[in-house]
């Protein structure tokens, strides 16, 4: 019994030391350890950065800006903070932004990256946001499985960096059952059981030209567009490719039927051929239609393509696409979207090369600015052209959850926690996303913030639980364990703000705790974390 | 934008309105379709909404003795000719103010799309996110000085309605059974330390606009903020309390969260909210319809008759139009579970109040269950009609974010529903 009380007692000390390792850092040598093994990693001599250095010639900068000054730099932990919230979807935990200020200064970013982008938490958020475009976001009976099967496939894709290329011809193009080739969930999610085994060619030929051409091709379903090159001819040619696809014994398999089109003003349906709209001359003459249509969409001599990609992987890590919509890249492409998809495709079509451009790159170091969107095509052009500065962006629901829930823990919570803490995640994310609201795949339309949002986190129960004086809740360690004010308000504002408080800010939350003991301290670190996560700087990316 | 109404308001008008209620009989033995044309329009929706798809056999449109009845009865009701289906005796004796059509259409027999069409009256598209029917209504009618969301959804279920291109301002502002407290809106602390946390928050807020700088306004948070404690502190809030109401009429309406959702529905538009949707779920019967469908009987009868009359009684009914829809209905055909599955081709919606007529039917469907039906009418139709009655004009523009211009609603209206056509 004796020896059990030892070791509990053990146990506490030990945890209560390490816990006190962080808040007052001090570099261990097994962190001096981890950082070598990602530093051999990060060469200086990665072809990405050179890459990154022709991204940055190709940047614009605003004539305007400077005339009147120089493009002007955010800090690191704010770098550090976009990269996370781009790649992972929360914020740097405190025990992330010890490790980050132990490297060396100009190998910060770079390692942070790096270390970002091994994290298996990158690939699960990276598909999941990607997924959007691809399968969308509707939770019928079987989608919601069918969904979370693409996705994991998806994922474990994306971690092994497996060629992109080749993952998107494996998703238009495989056959087999939904269950072991996850990947024809692409086209299961379509099939709507009432209208038989048919997945919906026309929702599938929409899907591919949206999220891997960037060409709204679908608004010609209906109707010739006024304005748009492309004719409803195009959009029926495209979805005859999906004709003869059909849930059958095997799965999803292609059958001799072919796409027939309603002709409402006849009455009778038409049967059309499968025709892409440009680059005849990319489609192999052999092959199932559907392999046929994967190998032209990712031909290399298609830049749409490596366009479409980039502009979709630069709004996940930047929170804005660099044009829009983010699914229409057919106008003018600014500089920086062609040097970007260009060293896409000839590396190979490897994602984190891709998302490694942007991290390297200039644009996401640039200081914040207020981003000024909507208006007419002159404007939206002049809006692609305006990463003089990071605009800044609302965080997606699921980023300000998986904030909320980081701040208020300081050791970062990824696959390593315990599952327990992992599950309680899920479960308070899913709650404070679906009382929030998810733009489902128009995620990156702006919406204003609302006021059911704001009294969401003014009030509602996820910031009630993660600050309340609890001694699982990063408030309450701070308040019982920082050795003086300054450092409970610096830790604070690290575990929330990713910075340190301003000389003002410092001196009125230091004043707030003066002389506070206990209980009484406790609430008044509770207090400090709600400000800090109800402040405007914690909900936006900037 | 001052509060002009607040629960002493609303108990003063309550109370001056009961008082000449005898005065109310002639006028309630008064024929119901004849009212002056110069008469306003309606000022406030309440949507019932039947999430699921309810099945038009089992309620609105019965086929007693057929086939494809499957055993389900029909009662009379107070308008000679028109039958409910058994389990809805209160809503038969409200028939004189209520309006059925039969013969509703849908494209889409999924739930999630056809609860796009049914509540936006477009069919769902990639490009554009069309807005649901109460958010149009608080887009067009002007706001009367509510502190709380004009928009509100009760009961919430998968797919509640939204501002889709006009905005997340005009979505539906959520809340649970009305037995409970509204969520999100108690600080959980108290006053003083709550004014304190306010001031801390403006010391970061400061922080944050200087270096980047901003205006503090620019990103809209203070403002939202503010409108946020307006609300938080607001006297409207009360309406969500049906607590307030007397028991017998809380029975009335019946003792489930559907019932004091309605009840809660009625108090809000006192408060000058423009459309509340209440929702019931349950209605997807695939296995064992009858059954299912006699139990939710139970909770919708008294709830919705009960809102009529109370309406009613209150002079109300004019300004508020009630609607009772689904998404689909389901099929005549009766499969191996003894359910019923997805029917697109003719269901029922009813429709009370407002500028429209009571005890009028539109459409008639097929005794043997076949899919043609004659005057088929869409959500389209169904949209544009709610809007006439509430003196929108449905073929108005809006501009989509695609710049596609979009009309409030591209169906025709019914006219034989209206008062005045």
């Amino acid at each position: 019994m004796c020896r059990r009380d030892w070791l509990f007692g053990a146990i506490a000390v030990g945890a209560l030391l390490s816990i006190i390792a962080m808040l007052f850092p001090r570099a261990t040598a097994t962190r001096r350890s981890a950082a070598r093994l990602v530093a051999s990693r990060t060469p200086s001599a990665n072809p990405m950065v050179h890459a990154a250095e022709a991204l940055d010639k190709a940047l614009p900068v605003a004539r305007k800006h400077t005339a009147r000054r120089r493009v002007e730099f955010a800090d690191e932990l704010t770098v550090a903070r976009r990269l996370a919230l781009g790649l992972v979807g929360t914020i740097p935990s405190l025990e992330e932004i010890r490790w980050i200020e132990e490297q060396p200064a100009e190998e910060r970013i770079p390692r942070w990256t790096e270390r970002l982008l091994a994290d298996r938490r990158w690939a699960d958020y990276a598909a999941e946001r990607l997924a959007r475009a691809y399968v969308g976001t509707e939770v019928g009976p079987f989608l919601v499985y069918r969904r979370r099967r693409f996705v994991s496939w998806l994922a474990e894709q994306l971690y092994a960096g497996r060629p992109y290329d080749a993952v998107v011809r494996e998703m238009i193009a495989a056959e087999g059952h939904w269950t072991d080739k996850p990947a024809t969930n692409f086209i299961t999610v379509t099939i709507e059981p009432q209208h038989g085994p048919r997945p919906n060619a026309a929702r599938l030929a929409g899907r591919v030209t949206r999220a891997f051409l960037g060409l709204r091709l679908d608004c010609a379903e209906c109707h010739d567009h006024p304005f748009a090159p492309w004719k409803q001819d195009d959009f029926h040619g495209l979805a005859a490719f999906f004709g003869p696809t059909r849930q059958g014994f095997g799965g999803i398999e292609d059958g001799q039927d072919q796409y027939k089109l309603l002709n409402r003003a006849m009455g009778e349906r038409q049967q059309v051929d499968p025709k892409v709209p440009f680059g005849a001359e990319w489609l192999p003459r052999e092959g199932h239609l559907r392999a046929r249509l994967a190998a032209w969409v990712t031909d290399p001599q298609n830049k749409s393509f490596g366009l479409a990609t980039a502009n979709r992987v630069w709004a996940l890590v930047c929170g804005l696409p660099l044009v829009e919509p983010i699914d229409d890249v057919t106008g003018e492409t600014p500089p920086a979207l062609s040097v970007l998809a260009d060293d896409f495709a000839s590396g190979g079509y490897d994602m984190r090369r891709l998302i490694r451009g942007i991290a390297f790159s200039e644009a996401i170091r640039r200081e914040g600015r207020e981003h000024v969107a909507k208006g007419d095509s002159a404007e939206v052009s002049a809006l692609s052209n305006s990463w003089s500065a990071f605009p800044m962006s609302r965080l997606r629901p699921e980023q300000l959850s998986g904030a909320i829930l980081q701040a208020s823990s300081l050791v970062t919570i990824d696959r390593e926690s315990p599952v327990l803490v992992r599950f309680a995640r899920l479960v308070s994310e899913s709650q404070f996303v679906g009382r929030f609201g998810d733009a489902g795949d128009q995620e990156f339309d702006e919406r204003p913030e609302t006021i059911p949002q704001r009294l969401l986190l003014m009030n509602g129960q996820l910031v009630q639980e993660r600050t309340k004086q609890d001694l699982s809740n990063a408030a309450t360690r701070i308040a019982l364990l920082a050795p003086d004010d300054a450092t409970a308000v610096e830790t604070a504002y690290l575990a929330v703000l990713t910075r340190r408080p301003s000389p003002a800010e410092q001196k009125h939350f230091v004043a707030r705790l003066a002389g506070a003991r206990r209980n009484e301290r406790q609430s008044r670190l509770e207090d400090l974390y709600w400000s800090l996560i109800n402040s405007t700087e914690f909900a936006w990316n900037h | 934008m001052s509060c002009d109404w607040n629960r002493r308001d609303c108990l003063r008008w309550t109370a001056g309105s009961a008082v000449p209620w005898l005065a109310n009989i002639g006028r309630l033995l008064a024929a119901e379709g004849e009212r002056s044309a110069t008469r306003a329009p309606a000022r406030s929706i309440i949507l019932l909404w039947l999430a699921g798809g309810p099945s038009q056999l089992e309620t609105f449109d019965p086929h007693p003795g057929s086939r494809i009845a499957g055993g389900t009865g029909a009662i009379s009701t107070a308008v000679k000719g028109i039958k409910l289906a058994e389990g809805y005796p209160r809503l038969a004796a409200a028939m004189r103010s209520v309006s059925l059509i039969r013969s509703m259409t849908s494209t889409e027999p999924d739930h999630e799309r056809g609860t796009q069409l049914a509540k936006t009256g477009y069919t769902p598209d990639a490009v554009t996110v069309f807005p649901s029917i109460g958010a149009i209504c608080c887009h067009e009618l002007p706001a009367q000085g509510a502190d709380i969301p004009r928009h509100v959804s009760i009961l919430a279920g998968s797919w509640p309605s939204q501002g889709g291109f006009l905005g997340s301002e005009y979505d539906a502002f959520q809340t649970g059974d009305p037995a409970h407290p509204v969520p999100d809106v108690h600080t959980g602390v108290s006053n003083a330390r709550y004014r304190r946390r306010l001031e801390d928050l403006a010391v970061v807020e400061r922080a944050f606009a200087a270096r980047h700088g901003l205006h503090a306004e620019t990103l809209g948070h203070a403002r939202l903020a503010d409108q946020a404690r307006r609300m938080m502190s607001s006297e409207q809030l009360r309406a969500f309390d049906v607590s307030e109401e007397p028991a017998s009429l809380r029975r009335a309406y019946g003792e489930t969260p559907f019932g004091r959702g309605c009840l809660a529905a009625r108090r809000l538009t006192e408060v000058g909210v423009r459309a509340i949707e209440v929702t019931l779920s349950g209605w997807d019967s695939h296995v064992d319809n009858h059954a299912a469908h006699r139990k939710l009987a139970t909770t919708l009868d008294p709830a919705m008759a009960a809102l009529i009359q109370d309406l009613r009684e209150r002079e109300r009914l004019d300004t508020t139009l009630v609607i009772c829809a689904g998404e689909f209905g389901r099929t005549p055909k009766i499969n191996a579970l003894g359910g019923r599955d997805h029917w697109t081709a003719a269901f029922s919606v009813a429709l009370a109040g407002g500028a429209m007529r009571g005890g009028v039917v539109i459409g008639q469907t097929d005794p043997d269950g076949g899919r043609h039906v004659p005057d088929p009418k869409t959500f389209a139709d169904l949209h544009a009609t709610i809007l006439k009655a509430l003196g929108i004009n449905p073929a108005k523009e809006n501009v989509s974010p695609a710049r596609r211009p979009v009309k409030l609603s591209e169906g025709n209206v019914i006219s034989e529903l209206l008062q005045v056509a």
